[in-house]
């Protein structure tokens, strides 16, 4: 372990693992609703990335449609990208009612082999590294600090303000399930589909809107990692690691997937400290090595609960 | 009864979180009984089954059968010794046909490998043959023939039962352990079910542990009757015993029916 | 439906009744499509021999994947790691121990069987989806050790090593012609043990593991001894898939595939061609590397007519766009795939004209 590394990358690690948990929070979301893991939200995700990029004025290749300012662009790309997770929903998922969980998981792989030859089909495979961000990349902040190299911690001006946002997006859909009616619905559904139907809650309505909310919130993550590190088709390779991360926190627990978010974030910070170059260069498999560990230890998740099983 | 204690259950408590399932249950099987365990609804008499089948571990005491005790096995090692089991939600596995999950629980009464399986040669296919016979004779004896290939989804719930009871008879079980084998059938189903459980019991002279809700169809079958309560053993004896017993009375229909006869009683 | 037979057609014996090819022209009928396969390089074009070749390892490997996924119902996002992890002993076995190619094959099914096991292991204490995450997990941890661990067998980031194709004295099997034989004796020796798993006492554990665990468990089955199980005759068949796409290729690495979306397309065969069934692997492998084929084809002719900067998004979309689509269709309009199309139709036939 190389020390004078550790500070920085404990504090790069919380900061990236904050957008890692957004975008765990999306698939969560969907799987408290209806049981669903989704398989495609990475795709769901590059999908809201691209869009964005395109609305915001794809400057590099010079077909540009709308060149809107950067909130209105992502605006644009959640309602789309709503939209999309409705249809989703609406086309594909509704008819798997009552499947075998393999069929269900195939559905989404499924989807996200689609999803990906239509991203392919229409914006292209190369990266693009033009995408907007409110700050340089190169601009930071610098905090002194004893223990780190060059006794200074660099904050990326664009980190410190993607964790910030994915921090309020998170706090707003708690607050949102929380305090609002149709929150309440959504819970209420989660517990039981049965007993929601029975005091009049719309269950495929139910099932409609969560799919929705994970395309914004999966939209809203992928335009907070593109700021960082562009938009290309790969982003949807470069989220697997937030799979580990819902694990993690418990499949079924907000706050949970956060948190695993962010554990994943540090795992994947401290191993870049390592001395030993196997070890660095093990940061896209650290998650699911933690997430190895913690089965055996606590198959549950860390915020699970243990069923108890009937016969 | 004369017969030596087969199974034996000493204060067994088990609990989930908070609620008592089973507080300090003791009874003993006698080899050859038919022995019935009845009780409301959450009694705690499915727990108990499965704290015999060591799929719950209680929380104290033990259970005692032919030497082992049952509490300390692992859940697969328990049907090897002659342990089989039918269940309240049918159990069966549903996308094999119906020879297929006779053939099934006859896993420990085979003996051939990965490797002789694979090659399907020798012991291997002798084997399959000599166990397709035993199971031919249990479909047989259960009047199933006609379904014999037939997937175990599709059948009527009726049908299924009965299957299940022939999964139960094909690990050859020397205690029968039947969890609800007549919840929701029709009369007629129920009298051929009472006649399979009757005809088992005496012509094979398996032991027999059963759950059952309907009152008359207990009283009538079994040998010796154990109440549970509230995961509480509240009364033990023979049918007759039961029928009188003013605590049992109380149990099931309240306070103030304490007088009347419990025969009004079903499901 | 499997009962369905025609009037007069009875069975002797339980050994009959038990027995996969019950009548003289079920024999003819295999011998026939065996010749057929056999003797394609004498009649077929040089596509119809390598994608017969291809589909046939992939058929292995699918087989390995219905044994743990159809059968015992253990979802796997990680078999073409195991392919990966094949195709790397037996590739290192020939050049490094210097063994045939022939003894190389057993000894991948085993290497690969090994790791296999180890990430079998999770089952013990998680079930259902997250199992499928911990082999998820295997298909990446896997590949990443090709790539960053022991550099100087396994080809380091490149990930690329040779592997000699094999021959028998002066044949060399160095081309799809002369390789598809080997492919097919393969295919041959793994469906006749899949066909015995699946009927016997092991393949009946399995299913029972599938198709309720709990009640297997106190029927006497050591549900995790046989998941295991299950996990490693799973990883041996991808072993020997592997192994011969490697030598078949003459490379193996993670560069050539090996990923997670041929995890995925692995699975889709399996889906496609039936779930827990004989057949399904022969139709769904067919019927997606077919799939393949033809995206590639359209992909390349769409390619030409439009113009140049267009032609890598072309020839990359198609392929995930046709296998997505035709993935959800079978899901959602025939989840039990061809293969119980193929039952629907035999009864269909035998019943004619009464077909319902």
């Amino acid at each position: 372990m190389n020390w004078v590394l550790v500070p920085q990358a404990v504090v790069t690690g919380i900061l990236n693992g904050g957008v890692i948990g957004l975008i765990a929070l999306g698939v969560v979301m969907i799987y408290k609703s209806s049981e669903i893991f989704n398989f495609s939200q990475g795709h769901l995700l590059t999908l809201g990335v691209f869009l964005t990029w395109w609305f915001a004025g794809a400057k590099e290749t010079g077909d540009e449609l709308f060149n809107l300012p950067l909130v209105f662009a992502v605006l644009a790309a959640f309602i789309i990208a709503a939209l999309i997770g409705f249809i989703i929903e609406r086309v594909a998922l509704r008819p798997m009612a009552g499947q075998p969980l393999l069929s269900i998981i195939l559905m989404t792989l499924g989807l996200a082999q689609l999803l990906e030859g239509v991203i392919n089909l229409t914006f292209g495979v190369q990266p693009r590294s033009n995408f907007p961000a409110p700050f340089p990349a190169t601009e930071s902040f610098k905090i002194p600090f004893s223990l780190a190299f060059n006794e200074t911690i660099f904050l990326r001006k664009t980190l410190v303000a993607t964790f910030i946002v994915a921090m309020l997006g998170t706090a707003l859909l708690i607050l949102f399930f929380r305090f609002t009616r149709t929150g309440l619905a959504m819970r209420a559904t989660a517990e039981d589909h049965e007993l929601a139907r029975s005091i009049g809650i719309s269950v495929p309505r139910v099932f409609g809107l969560s799919w929705a909310i994970a395309g914004i919130v999966a939209a809203a993550g992928g335009v907070l990692l593109a700021m960082q590190i562009g938009a290309s088709p790969t982003l949807s390779t470069v989220v697997l690691v937030a799979f580990p991360a819902i694990l993690l926190g418990g499949l079924e627990s907000l706050p949970g997937a956060i948190i695993g978010g962010i554990a994943v974030g540090l795992a994947q910070g401290l191993v870049g400290a390592s001395s030993l170059v196997v070890i660095r260069n093990s940061a896209a498999i650290a998650p699911y090595v933690l997430l190895l560990i913690i089965m055996f230890i606590r198959p549950e998740g860390l915020f699970g609960q243990k069923r108890i099983e009937r016969i | 009864m004369d017969n030596a204690v087969y199974l034996s259950v000493e204060n067994v408590n088990l609990a989930f979180g908070g609620t008592q399932a089973l507080i300090d249950v003791s009874f003993n099987v006698s080899e050859g009984e038919l022995l019935a365990i009845i009780g409301p609804n959450g009694a705690g008499k499915t727990s108990m089954l499965n704290c015999i089948n060591s799929f719950y571990r209680p929380d104290k005491g033990r259970i005692i059968f032919k030497g082992h005790d049952l509490t300390r096995l692992s859940s697969h090692r328990v049907a090897p010794l002659g342990i089989a089991r039918t269940f309240q939600n049918i159990a069966l596995y549903t996308g094999m046909s119906v020879l297929e999950n006779l053939m099934a629980a006859r896993h420990v009464h085979m003996n051939h490998g990965m490797i002789a399986g694979a090659l399907y040669f020798g012991r291997a296919q002798k084997e399959e043959v000599e166990n397709r016979i035993v199971v031919e004779e249990i479909i047989d004896f259960l009047e199933i023939e006609h379904i014999r290939k037939a997937i175990v989804g599709a059948l009527p719930y009726g049908l299924r039962k009965r299957v299940e009871l022939g999964r139960a008879l094909a690990l050859e079980p020397k205690l029968l352990l039947l969890d609800e084998p007549m919840a929701g059938m029709n009369l007629e189903e129920k009298e051929d079910m009472a006649r399979f459980i009757l005809d088992i019991h005496e012509l094979q002279g398996t032991t027999i542990l059963l759950i059952e809700h309907d009152m008359g169809l207990v009283m009538d079958i079994a040998e010796r009757v154990i109440v549970l309560d509230f995961g509480l053993k509240i009364a033990e004896g023979t049918p007759d015993e039961i029928k009188n017993n003013p605590t049992v009375i109380q149990a099931y229909l309240g306070e103030e029916f304490g007088a009347s006869p419990p025969d009004v009683v079903s499901q | 439906m499997a009962v369905l037979r025609p009037a007069g057609d009875f069975d002797r014996s339980y050994q009959q009744d038990m027995s996969f090819l019950r009548k003289p022209w079920h024999w003819v009928a295999l011998f026939f499509s065996i010749g057929v396969v056999a003797t394609s390089p004498y009649w077929g074009t040089p596509t119809i021999i390598t994608t017969a070749n291809r589909i046939g390892y992939w058929i292995i490997a699918v087989q390995g994947l219905n044994i743990l996924t159809g059968y015992t119902g253990q979802i796997s996002l990680g078999q073409a790691a195991f392919m990966l992890v094949g195709g790397y002993v037996s590739a290192l076995s020939v050049t490094h121990l210097g063994v045939s190619t022939f003894l190389a094959l057993p000894i991948a099914a085993l290497g690969a069987g090994l790791v296999g096991l180890i990430f079998g292991l999770p089952s013990l204490r998680v079930k259902g989806f997250y199992l499928a995450m911990a082999t998820l997990a295997a298909q990446f941890i896997i590949p990443w050790m090709t790539r960053y661990t022991f550099t100087d067998y396994l080809g380091g980031s490149d990930g690329i090593i040779p592997a000699p194709a094999p021959h028998i004295g002066d044949y060399v099997f160095n081309e799809p012609a002369r390789y598809l034989h080997i492919t097919l004796g393969a295919l041959i020796i793994t469906t006749f043990l899949a066909a015995n798993i699946s009927r016997s006492r092991l393949g009946r554990a399995f299913v029972a593991i599938r198709d309720n665990d709990l009640a297997a468990e106190l029927l006497g089955v050591n549900l995790f001894g046989y998941k295991l199980r299950a996990f490693f005759i799973a990883a041996m068949y991808a072993g020997i898939a592997g192994a011969l796409r490697a030598h078949s290729d003459q490379s193996i690495g993670t560069e050539l595939g090996y990923d997670l979306i041929e995890s995925i397309l692995l699975l889709g065969m399996l889906v496609i061609g039936g779930l827990g069934t004989n057949l399904g692997p022969f139709l769904g492998a067919s019927f997606v590397i077919l799939l393949e084929e033809f995206s590639g084809f359209v992909g390349r002719n769409v390619a030409m007519m439009m113009p140049a900067e267009m032609t890598p998004r072309l020839l990359t979309s198609f392929r995930p766009i046709f296998f997505g689509l035709m993935l959800m269709i079978f899901l959602i309009f025939e989840p039990r795939g061809l293969a119980h199309r193929w039952q629907l139709f035999k009864a269909a036939w035998r019943l004619r004209p009464f077909s319902h």
